[in-house]
């Protein structure tokens, strides 16, 4: 069953997934090495291991990868109700839609194993990182719910109805592989490796832009610097009314030269 | 009458409007949380546990209605996101997405920061900052601001450049344009000679392989071999006293050890040193107050405030003169050569006192 369940992970993920066929007798838990090493040949950071033993039937362990090709995270899953793409006779979607993620249930925020379950799930099946989006084109929805202690994974396909306004209504068909999961071990990276693989480069951090700021209502206040202004020489809109006439310009001369010459003027008299 | 008639229309196109909104509203305790650039809805309400617990298709059926909320809250959020239309007035509604906000861990370490160049280190040693230069440039033939390099720049006019004076020891049939031309091209290729060694530092640093010092294809720098040489020679069973050197090779500076692997006093030296070593040893081991070399503390401090002040200074408009102008008005001290003697006369007291409280 787990084989199927890979087979059909990779059919989700193609064409960013590669598929290994033969049956490898490893313990991911135990020994860490041999799963280094097919990452670094495939250079592919994100794996899902199967395998059914007696004592753990029907395992899945999904796990990430950080730093030159050191395990980061591993969680153990088991498989206990599975529905494959084949078993649901609906309409699929086209291979290599972005799905849409949800995640229901309070605790994937409580616990730290899901929160990192959360994580892990969202990096596996959100597809390319793409700047715009067909709004018609968002059909495939993958929903997790944790109730429980049980993670149910179902897939959806999204139909947009008509409804009175812009925003359609959603109708779901359900589609594709549902799982009922339950969270056996986990290998966890401790919190400052984990803080170590977040951090970001200088160079991918949004610039912040200089003289703007924003309001607690949403506005917008922008700063600009100006050179001081003399504001008698402004110039605004021409008036003719208020244009100076000529006799006025003369008269305002006279009197500049009046009071200039006056010490002048009395001399000779 | 017409009152009522008004307000009976009004009431039905409310009641009209409601309808509509009612098929795409969902009523929930917590609002979801979104990440619109991940496409990706959290909500937080606890799902109806009892409910969920009986298996079938009620269950199928439950959660087939919350993904169904969920995903009407999802796609009410995409469609307020500003949407064009892609490939002109016909194409397919598309919608603008934001960069995703959930943060995932990175698949490899972010780059490291490129090391230093020699100018930079030499710089940040010597406490030298970087002084703003101005775009324009007094041009006194012309008259004019002209830029300080590029299209028109003060002093590149090639009229100006009409003779070229014979220097005083210089061969008179060389040709003095050629001279420039040629040792031009030669700060040039010095340059860029720099410039890719830089690199190739950076690039080496970066990549860091200390394991395998030495190259396959034999390529190597002068201070890798310098480095692997000393450490094949002193890696004989006599610390490499013995070992010949090659014909044009430097001799070795003589050693602290003096080649021998350990070193020990005499027995029966001088037993007026050794009593006041031994005193001054527990002297230093019973005292409360850290033992301090001055004239090395000084040193360290000064140098590290020459360098933190250049650091900081690093785009900073400041004055153009700083500590190094200071330092240069007083008469009789250039900052390289009497700084460097100062520190040597220093460095070996201090060693010497340090090395004499140790052994």
């Amino acid at each position: 069953m787990t084989h199927v369940v890979c087979v059909l992970q990779y059919a989700v993920k193609k064409p960013f997934a590669v598929l290994y066929k033969k049956k490898n007798i490893t313990r991911p838990f135990e020994d860490q090495t041999s799963l280094e090493f097919f990452s670094k040949k495939s250079d592919c950071s994100l794996f899902l291991f199967g395998s059914h033993n007696k004592k753990r039937p029907n395992n899945l362990i999904i796990g990430s990868r950080m730093f030159d090709y050191h395990v980061l995270d591993m969680i153990e899953l088991g498989v206990e109700k599975f529905v494959s793409l084949k078993d649901v006779k609906n309409s699929k979607c086209p291979e290599g839609t972005k799905p849409m993620l949800i995640f229901a249930g309070d605790m994937f925020d409580v616990n730290e194993e899901y929160r990192r379950l959360k994580s892990l799930l969202i990096d596996f099946f959100r597809g390319p990182t793409v700047p715009s989006i067909r709004l018609a084109g968002l059909e495939y929805v993958l929903h997790f719910t944790a109730v429980d202690g049980k993670i149910y994974m179902r897939s959806y396909k999204v139909l947009l109805k008509k409804s009175g306004c812009k925003i359609p209504r959603i109708e779901l068909e359900e589609m594709g592989p549902s799982l009922d999961l339950v969270m056996r071990r986990t290998h966890l990276a401790s919190d400052d490796l984990y803080k170590l693989s977040l951090k970001q480069p200088k160079a991918l951090k949004p610039k912040k832009k200089k003289n703007i700021s924003h309001d607690v209502f949403g506005t917008t206040y922008g700063r600009i610097h100006m050179q001081k202004q003399d504001l008698s020489k402004l110039q605004t809109r021409k008036m003719k009314g208020l244009k100076k006439r000529p006799a006025e310009k003369l008269a305002e001369d006279d009197g500049a030269e009046d009071g200039g010459a006056t010490p002048k003027k009395s001399k000779p008299a | 009458m017409a009152a009522v008639r008004v307000e009976a229309v009004l009431a039905a196109a409310e009641e009209q409007e409601a309808e509509k909104r009612r098929s795409i509203t969902v009523e929930k305790e917590l609002e979801l949380e979104f990440d619109l650039g991940n496409l990706l809805a959290l909500d937080r309400n606890p799902p109806p546990a009892a409910a969920l617990r009986g298996a079938g298709p009620r269950r199928e059926a439950l959660l087939q209605s919350l993904a169904r909320d969920n995903t009407q809250l999802l796609v009410c959020r995409l469609w307020e996101l500003p949407a064009e239309r892609a490939g002109g007035a016909g194409g397919p509604l598309v919608a603008r997405l934001p960069e995703p906000a959930f943060r995932l861990p990175r698949e490899k370490p972010p780059p490291r920061p490129r090391p230093p160049t020699r100018w930079e280190q030499f710089a940040r040693l010597k406490g030298i900052r970087r002084r703003k230069k101005t775009s324009l440039v007094w041009d006194e033939q012309a008259k004019e601001w002209r830029r300080r390099w590029g299209y028109r720049r003060a002093g590149g006019d090639p009229a100006r450049a009409w003779v070229a004076e014979v220097p005083a020891g210089a061969d008179p049939e060389e040709d003095q344009f050629a001279r420039l031309r040629r040792e031009k091209r030669e700060r040039v290729a010095r340059n860029e000679l720099n410039r890719l060694r830089n690199l190739a530092r950076a690039h080496r640093a970066g990549s860091a392989a200390p394991a395998a010092p030495l190259h396959p294809t034999g390529h190597q720098d002068r201070d890798e071999l310098r480095r692997v040489a000393r450490v094949a020679r002193v890696s004989t069973a006599s610390l490499g006293r013995f070992q010949p050197r090659l014909p044009k090779e430097p001799a070795e500076p003589p050693s602290r050890s003096g080649g021998k692997k350990r070193r020990f006093e005499p027995l029966l030296g001088n037993l007026a040193a050794e009593r006041s070593r031994q005193l001054e040893l527990l002297r230093d081991m019973g005292s409360k107050k850290p033992v301090l070399d001055i004239t090395r503390a000084v040193n360290k401090q000064m140098r590290q405030e020459e360098a933190e002040a250049a650091a900081a200074h690093k785009g900073k408009k400041q004055s153009q003169r700083g500590k190094r102008g200071r330092r240069q008005q007083r008469p009789g001290r250039s900052g390289k050569k009497s700084g460097a003697r100062r520190q040597q006369q220093q460095k070996p007291a201090g060693g010497g006192a340090g090395r004499r409280k140790k052994a």
